[in-house]
């Protein structure tokens, strides 16, 4: 069987979107409502971030989020609960995205197994560095037929891509510029020089731009020279507490408008 | 005396299997690491290929050891505190840190690691504050080094420890207000590296304790390790031995701890008393006793051990003092706790300030509240009279006037 990652990076004609949310945000119940209206709308990958007390690499979207779904009563035990049905939900690939340090308090192993279970296709964990990654996770993803998914930025060593690349992950997660997440976009010829660059570097594993990325306009201009665009704070910006399902499905919407064909 | 610092007589090597040392991937023991996002690798690899080399340099040397002596007014004295000693019935001597420079052991390593940045080539400074003794150590070394300087300090801090900030202001550094997360320390500490996430090129992270990615705490420690480097000296001089029979000092990050321990880490013949906030007692559910109340886990970008909930989420903890409440410890402190090589003690406030009190009237010192700590654990032993005992004063009390009135009981 081919897996939901590799089908949807077989689909070589058209832009692609992951979208990122905090799980318990707006409110506890409303990770499952989020996750049909997605199901629904022309979204690619499905990330599920999962609340942190201290998420270094976010900017103030995501803590807000965090803070709010925590407050909420958010915790891993009831978001397994509330994934309990997840692939009646979607097809779509889904990952979780979070920090280590829940992981770990939860046990790895437990936690790769609950999420084996309710069908999650893969895990996002940016303060987890290769070295332990290779070192206390890795055999445990592969028990459990997990991706890991690493973060590159445009100061990523050449060296350190490839070692990357031969990880093998769900795809290659390329931050767009030096910053956390939710920054401002705008033209930076550096960061073309950067997408350019990896493009070049014919890399097995499929690319996906994130960091900063709030419009069509930018999700086409990534899609160019990547494998697709990742959105997370300008959606949880857009999402209407009183009308939830449609504020994603206007979102999605606008983000991407019915666009055939990727540009050559 | 012919104290040098960072001298290289005492560089840890591996000779035996219980030897407490930083591996080659920033762990002792279990615990460190560096879990940082990849924005930050970088910086981190930077700093790591370069710590050891710059300040093993001659010349880092020179200019580092004439700041240390002629501006923070180093070496600082060891004190026979005779009044106290007879109180506990062993001879107790006070390291004088509280004699610095802005009042603290915190100018050692923010002088080090500002000498360092420049030698980077690196602009401009960021630096995190809790009570604000590390921020206004760090303006203090910017000052005097001419480099811009940014501390990051939590909105609820900021309104407990008005005199600092302006302190901080006064000695040209921006304070900027964090007011993510619980707006204290830990957040200041999140607000700073998120900066430093979105600055790479031209920025250095003065972080304030051994804590952080690996080399930050190792980089520390070494930059504080001057205090213990001294002591030995001195005792030599004064004891004709420069082994104590313990050391103690208090605990938050634990950096005046990993300073006043370094040079003895590997002397089994010393006990290393590290002395942690347990505010207002163990069991209170407000405490700062990440030893005794905290299990494994990351924070900050290293693994040690954590104040957390059930499910990971980093807890806020407490005590009177505004330099202990860190939910975490340095990984050298954590493991000095797992490898049992360390004894651990847990003082309250109320402890805390009747020995802070108790100095006062004693020997005419009047210590910072986080010293306080370290002072009230001496109850907890029974010495031998012949016994050497150094307490790190890791800190003057100026600071902390309107706690010791608040407090009363003086």
């Amino acid at each position: 069987m081919t897996n939901r990652i590799e089908q949807i990076f077989q689909e070589k004609d058209r832009e692609k979107l992951t979208i990122y949310f905090t799980a318990g945000h707006p409110k506890l119940e409303d990770t499952t409502i989020i996750l049909k209206a997605l199901d629904k709308a022309d979204v690619d990958i499905i990330e599920i971030g999962m609340p942190y007390s201290d998420p270094l690499a976010d900017g103030p979207t995501i803590q807000q989020s965090s803070m709010k779904a925590l407050a909420n009563g958010m915790n891993l035990d009831k978001l397994f609960e509330q994934l309990a049905d997840l692939r009646k939900l979607t097809d779509k690939p889904v990952f979780i995205m979070g920090y280590c340090n829940n992981v770990l308090k939860y046990g790895t192993e437990k936690f790769c197994k609950r999420c084996a279970e309710v069908g999650i296709d893969g895990l996002i964990l940016p303060d987890m560095p290769m070295h332990e990654f290779k070192l206390q996770f890795k055999p445990i993803f592969e028990k459990y037929k997990l991706k890991n998914v690493f973060l590159i930025t445009p100061k990523t060593s050449e060296e350190r891509i490839r070692e990357v690349d031969a990880q093998e992950g769900g795809f290659i997660y390329m931050v767009s510029s030096s910053s956390t997440t939710g920054g401002s976009w705008g033209d930076s010829p550096e960061r073309l020089d950067y997408l350019k660059r990896i493009q070049k570097m014919n890399l097995k594993t499929p690319r996906m731009v994130g960091f900063g990325i709030s419009d069509h306009e930018a999700l086409s201009m990534v899609n160019q020279y990547a494998d697709g665009g990742i959105i997370g704070s300008a959606f949880i910006k857009a999402l209407d507490e009183n009308d939830l399902e449609r504020s994603v499905e206007r979102f999605i919407g606008k983000i991407k408008p019915p666009s055939p064909k990727k540009a050559p | 005396m012919n104290i040098s610092v960072l001298d290289t007589r005492y560089t840890l090597v591996n000779t035996k299997e219980m030897e407490i040392k930083i591996d080659e991937n920033g762990y002792y023991g279990e615990f460190g690491g560096a879990y940082i996002p990849e924005l930050l690798h970088p910086n981190i690899e930077e700093l790591k290929n370069n710590y050891l080399k710059i300040s093993a340099d001659p010349e880092f040397q020179e200019e580092f050891k004439a700041l240390l002596k002629d501006y923070v007014g180093r070496p600082t004295p060891l004190y026979l505190a005779k009044r106290l000693s007879a109180k506990h019935g062993a001879k107790i001597y006070l390291k004088r840190e509280d004699l610095n420079h802005t009042g603290a052991h915190k100018i050692n390593n923010a002088i080090g690691q500002a000498l360092l940045a420049k030698r980077l080539g690196k602009k401009k400074i960021i630096a995190e504050t809790g009570a604000g003794q590390h921020g206004v150590a760090t303006a203090t070394a910017c000052a005097l080094l001419d480099l811009p300087c940014k501390v990051f300090m939590g909105v609820k801090d900021m309104e407990r420890q008005k005199p600092n900030v302006e302190r901080m202001r006064i000695l040209g550094a921006e304070v900027i207000p964090a007011t993510s997360g619980s707006k204290t320390l830990k957040d200041a500490t999140n607000e700073a590296m998120r900066f430093w996430i979105n600055n790479p090129d031209d920025t250095h992270y003065i972080i304030g304790s051994v804590v952080g990615p690996h080399p930050f705490p190792d980089m520390v420690t070494r930059f504080q390790s001057v205090i213990s480097e001294e002591m030995m000296a001195q005792l030599q001089e004064q004891e004709g031995t420069n082994a104590p029979d313990y050391v103690v000092a208090c605990v938050g990050g634990g950096s005046n701890a990993a300073g006043a321990f370094y040079h003895y880490l590997n002397n089994e013949k010393v006990k290393l008393v590290a002395v942690e906030a347990a505010g207002h007692g163990l069991d209170s559910g407000e405490t700062a006793a990440t030893t005794a109340r905290g299990s494994s886990g990351v924070l900050h970008g290293f693994k040690t051990l954590l104040m957390q909930s059930e499910d990971g989420q980093v807890t806020e903890p407490y005590s009177i003092s505004a330099g202990l409440d860190y939910p975490g410890i340095g990984p050298l402190h954590a493991h000095l706790y797992a490898s049992k090589r360390g004894i651990f003690k847990y003082v309250t406030d109320k402890e805390a300030m009747d020995a802070g009190v108790e100095l006062s009237k004693l020997e005419g010192i009047i210590p910072a509240v986080e010293t306080a700590h370290a002072l009230a654990a001496l109850d907890q032993f029974e010495f031998k009279k012949d016994d050497i005992v150094v307490i790190n004063l890791s800190g003057r009390g100026d600071k902390d006037l309107q706690t010791y009135i608040n407090f009363g009981n003086y």
